[in-house]
Order: C-alpha cells, then structure tokens, then sequence
C-alpha cells in the first residue's frame, strides 16, 4: 500500500513538472506586446532592453530553470504587468481565490444533495415516469452546450429573483443563481454515474440473494447498493470540487464575480502575461491534484482494490 | 506388424469405395437454403435497433434536413448576405434590429443591421463544419493511434507516458492557450480542439484492442499469416464501431459548445466569420431588453436542436450497433 502511494504520488509530480514545463515554454511564445504595460508608446530599443531585463532573451533552458528556481525557492510567480502592475501574482491570486472557494463549495454541496437522490430513485423506478423526466433532463445538461444554458439561467433568474444582472457580494440573494449555474452541470453528472453503477449491481447476484432473504427493496438499494455503486464515483469527486472552487472562467465572468476563474478571462483580454501564465499553471496543478487525490480516495474506500499488486491506479 | 494392418486397412477401404458418392450434382437452391443459413447482417440487424427508437429517427431526419438546408440555404432566391449590413434606401439608415415576420428579413435584422436568418444558416454551416471537422480528425488520429498504442507492444510505455501527461490538463486550458496564441481563425480553433480530443478516443481503442487482440480468431488469423493491417481492419475496427460512432457524435456537441465558450472569452473567430458562438454572443449582450430577446433566442433554438440531436442519435447508433442487443 505505502509503496503504491509513494508510487503514485511521484508519477503525479513527475506528471506536474513536465506540465508545468511544457506550459511554461507554450506560454513563452505569446506575443510580446503582453510584456509591457505601454507597447504602443516604445521604440524598439527600449522592447529590446525590456525584453532582456525580463531575461526572456536567453536560450530556453536558461528561461525554465530560472522559472523554477524563483518558483520553487521564492515561491513567486512574477508580478502582473498590465492587469495591475508591479503587484505580484500570487498576492492577486490569494485575493481572488476566497469567493471562488465560497461558491463552488455551495455549488458542490447542492449537486451532492440533489444529484445523488435523484440518481438513487431514478435507478429504483427505473423506466418510470421520474426516470424518463430525470434522463430528459440529464440529456439536456449534457448535450446543450453549458455556455448556452447558462445565459438563460442567468436572464429568468435574474427576473425571477428581481435582482441586478451581475453578483454583488452584500446582497444574499445574487449568491443564489452562480451557485445553481455551477451545481447543474455535476447534478447531471452524478445522477447519470450513479443511476448507471446502480442499474449495474442491480442485476448483480448478491441483490437477489439479499432480496430472497426478504429484505425490504429500500433496504437493499441503501445499505447494499447503493454503498457498493458510490465506490466508482468516488473516483470524480475530488477532480470535481477541486475545479469547481477554484471557479469557473465562464460563471464567474458571466456574472462578473471577482473570483480565480473570472480573473483568467481578464487577464487574457488586457493580455497580461506573467499572469495568464500564473493562473494557466495553477489550473494545471489543481487538475493533477484532483486525479491523484481520487485514485487515493479509491484505495481507502474499496477494499476490492489492491494496488500494489496491479501498479496502476487507473 | 502395424505396417501389415494399416495395408490390411487400406486395401479394405479400397474395396469398399462407392462410385456414386463420387460423382457430380446438379445444383439445387432449395437444398442449399436448407443448411445453416442464417439472415443475420450486422448492419441490417444495427439499423432495424436503431429504428426501433422512434426519438432517434425523427431527430436523424431533422439532422438531415437541417444540414441539407445550411447548403441549399444561399441558393434560394431572396436570400441576403449574411455579413451585409442593409441601409435603408431612403434614409441611407441601416435598418437596426427589426422585428422578426418582416417581409425581408424573415426572423428580423441584428444591432447593426445584418439579415439574422442569413446569419443563423451561415453560422449553423460554420459551427456544424468545425463540429464534424473536430470529430473527423479525432477519429482518424484517435484511432490511428489507439490501434498502433494497442497493438504495437513498443509503443505502450510511451504512448502511455504521453497519456497521462495530456489527460492531467484540463482541455479548456489547452483551447485557451492556443486561441491566445495564434490569431483565432476557422483552422486554428479545430487545431486548438482536436490537439487534445483524440487522446480519449486513442486510449478506449487502445482498451478494447488489448482484451480483444489475443482472442482465439485473432490468433488464428494470425498463424494463418493473415498480414496485420488486414486484421486490424477486419478482424478488430468492427468491435469497435459502437464505441467509434458513440465518441463521434458526442464530439459534434463538445466542438460546438467550446466555441460558443472561446468566442465568450473573446478568443473567437474575426468578425467576418459568422458562428453560432457569434451570434448566441452578440445575442447575449442584448438579452437584457425583452424586445431585442429574440436575436439571442432562435440562435440558441437552432443549437439546442443540433447539439441535443447529434448527442441523442449518437446514443441510439450506439445501442444499436452493440451486438448485445440484436436479437
């Protein structure tokens, strides 16, 4: 067990470097005009000058170990250029990251409530009227694109609610429709998971056996299949929250909320290098992390599972 | 001794040959038919399932239709360009978000003044063009490549290692880079998307090969020196069209989707291309107004039809073509 997690935390970090490295060097090759905060205003020697101060003149290898070395023992990013200059990246990051947590913590905690019983009793009345209303729906989240439903969510909501268009933190109620928006797309996707892996061991041998012992069918899809059909699920909910609280670029700037996912969408629209850069990374990283952290939950959670012997978590 | 009964035998054999089981037939079709005929044909049995879902057939045909009428569309008469904005005659005024049920413009005119029926079909062609696009390339790389990571034993360690350095990547992140960093245009953003959608498609395949490649009948195939590239074609792709057509039609949706959400972040395609992303965009930045709701609305009509109907048809392919469940 110690050695498959050893294993599998090294492979995540030897995955990390080389992403943060490849994105890194992808991330060199934007336009330089994203450099200075006055481009229009420069002549070509003073670019030049600026260019090598930035040390983006010297040979890429020379780029990417001084990228890690300031990364890994100044723990710094570089500072912002355009977006609000000279402040460091992280600092702008650790200011936004609270209302992104905030939210798609809510988000998280309303698709767990309403995804899991809706996939339980769609799996139970399987081919009934609340199973047929359910797949409509999760049809709907999964084919229209959520770019599209978000918009009319955010229109009728508004209506509806009688309130301003875009968040505003005081006011309680503008906290109601980003947190829907974020909460549908993974209320679709645990329920369909769900209804599938419990549909699955419906038909196993151990349900009729539990079932012809006399158990009650509630009793059986609680205690028996339920347990046994979260197993798989588990898997996702780490990817999951950790991408759902560290924002969504497109909630968070349809509402103009001033979070992680938002800042992304600005970043690139004032074309701010250092930190599109910055941001790309931590995106990445959380993406790592949440894969790892699911491939340990499994362990824990099912004693079916032993790694060691296989080597490979997925 | 043994060399005395096997001539013992064979000279018994000899004596007892009888002519007539030696002789030629005339060919009877009734007698034919009688022995171990079967009706069953993949496709046949594939298309009957299919038909079967009532749901899936309509939407096929509505498919078609639309499809055939984003290239009929500009060859009707009356029919204005889509990036032309229309002035008044008179005032020398464009003629600004008009009503849809004019007489010329049939679903009304944008902020500016452009034909938004025109448009519709002109983005609908651009949006299911970078949809099959997107999902033609990750079909040919994505099983190019799951075929020779299954097959080819050399390749695995590295292919693998590939892998799960791409798939830690969150896909959105990829299309944005790419967008930032090449000026967007209808090539780039299908470069942008299948830079990362075959790699899905590649590791299924490559699944279904590893359980399938050593099966008794591949084996064979194998010893009887049937060449490898047939086998491939022959012997495994048809297990996989089920999977196949279900990721493919799936990736229509996905494409269209990412590139409402690109032209959002403002990464989109130059504004002489007309999109779905464009329009639903535009649309967005007037819903506010009840009256002007409508340039946002039948965008998004004509995208839920396309996107819910590919994604329900590729299901229904999907069941159908599964073996399983022909009967």
């Amino acid at each position: 067990m110690l050695q498959y997690l050893a294993k599998r935390i090294g492979r995540s970090m030897i995955s990390l470097f080389i992403i943060i490295s490849v994105v890194f060097i992808l991330l060199r090759q934007m336009p330089i005009e994203g450099y200075f905060s006055n481009f229009d205003k420069l002549s070509d020697l003073q670019i030049q000058n600026g260019l090598e101060q930035l040390g983006l003149l010297d040979p890429m290898p020379v780029q990417l170990f001084n990228f890690w070395k300031e990364l890994l023992l100044e723990g710094s990013l570089g500072n912002s250029i355009t977006y609000r200059e000279d402040v460091p990246v992280i600092d702008i990051v650790v200011e936004k990251l609270p209302y992104s947590i905030k939210l798609g913590s809510m988000a998280i905690l309303l698709s767990l409530f309403i995804g899991i019983p809706m996939g339980t009793l769609m799996a139970r009345y399987k081919g009934k009227f609340f199973d047929k209303f359910g797949t409509m729906f999760i049809v709907f989240i999964q084919a229209v694109p959520a770019a599209v439903y978000f918009l009319f969510v955010q229109l009728y909501g508004t209506l509806a609610l009688d309130i301003s268009l875009l968040f505003n933190e005081a006011n309680p109620k503008s906290w109601i429709l980003p947190v829907i928006s974020l909460a549908l797309g993974n209320i679709a996707y645990y329920a369909m998971w769900l209804r599938r892996y419990m549909v699955d061991e419906l038909n196993k041998d151990y349900v009729k056996l539990a079932t012809a012992k006399g158990l009650s069918g509630n009793k059986v899809m609680f205690t028996h299949v339920f347990r046994n059909a979260f197993v798989p699920l588990v898997q996702y909910l780490p990817s999951s929250f950790l991408n759902t609280i560290i924002g969504s670029i497109y909630i968070e700037s349809l509402y103009s909320v001033p979070g992680m996912g938002g800042l992304l969408v600005q970043v690139i629209k004032a074309s701010d290098n250092n930190m599109v850069q910055g941001i790309v990374l931590m995106f990445a990283t959380v993406g790592v992390l949440g894969l790892l952290l699911g491939d340990l939950m499994m362990t824990v959670l099912d004693p079916r599972i032993k790694l060691n012997k296989q080597g490979e978590g997925r | 001794m043994s060399m005395s009964i096997k001539d013992h035998m064979s000279s018994k054999l000899e004596n007892n040959i009888q002519d007539e089981l030696f002789k030629f037939t005339t060919f009877d079709e009734a007698a034919a038919e009688k022995t171990g005929y079967s009706d069953y044909s993949y496709w046949k049995a594939t298309l009957k399932a299919f038909s079967k879902n009532k749901v899936a057939v309509f939407l096929f045909f509505v498919m078609i239709g639309i499809v055939a009428f984003t290239f009929i569309q500009p060859y009707l008469p009356n029919q204005i360009d889509p990036n032309l904005v229309n002035n008044n005659p008179l005032t020398y005024m464009p003629y600004r978000n008009i009503k849809p049920g004019d007489e010329t413009f049939i679903l009304g005119t944008n902020s500016i003044g452009q034909d938004l029926w025109a448009r519709i079909w002109a983005g609908t062609r651009t949006s299911l063009f970078i949809g099959i696009s997107v999902a033609s390339v990750e079909a040919v790389v994505g099983i190019t490549m799951g075929m020779l990571w299954g097959y080819v034993r050399q390749l695995d360690f590295i292919l693998t290692e590939i892998y799960n350095v791409l798939d830690n990547i969150p896909q959105t992140l990829i299309l944005i880079l790419i967008s930032y960093m090449i000026s967007p245009s209808v090539g780039s953003i299908i470069f942008a998307m299948s830079l990362t959608g075959w790699i899905q498609m590649a590791r299924f395949i490559r699944n279904q090969i590893l359980i399938i490649r050593d099966r008794d009948y591949n084996l064979a195939s194998r010893c009887l020196g049937t060449p490898t590239f047939k086998i491939v074609i022959k012997n495994l792709l048809p297990y996989l069209v089920s999977v196949i057509m279900l990721r493919l039609a799936l990736a229509i949706p996905g494409a269209i989707g990412s590139e409402v959400f690109i032209t959002y972040i403002g990464l989109g395609l130059p504004s002489d291309v007309v999109s779905l992303g464009k329009l639903i965009n535009d649309g967005r930045e007037l819903m506010m107004s009840a009256d002007l709701r409508y340039q946002l609305i039948y965008p998004t009509i004509i995208l839920s039809i396309v996107t819910v109907s590919f994604y329900v048809i590729g299901n229904a392919f999907s069941d159908a073509a599964d073996p399983k469940n022909h009967k």
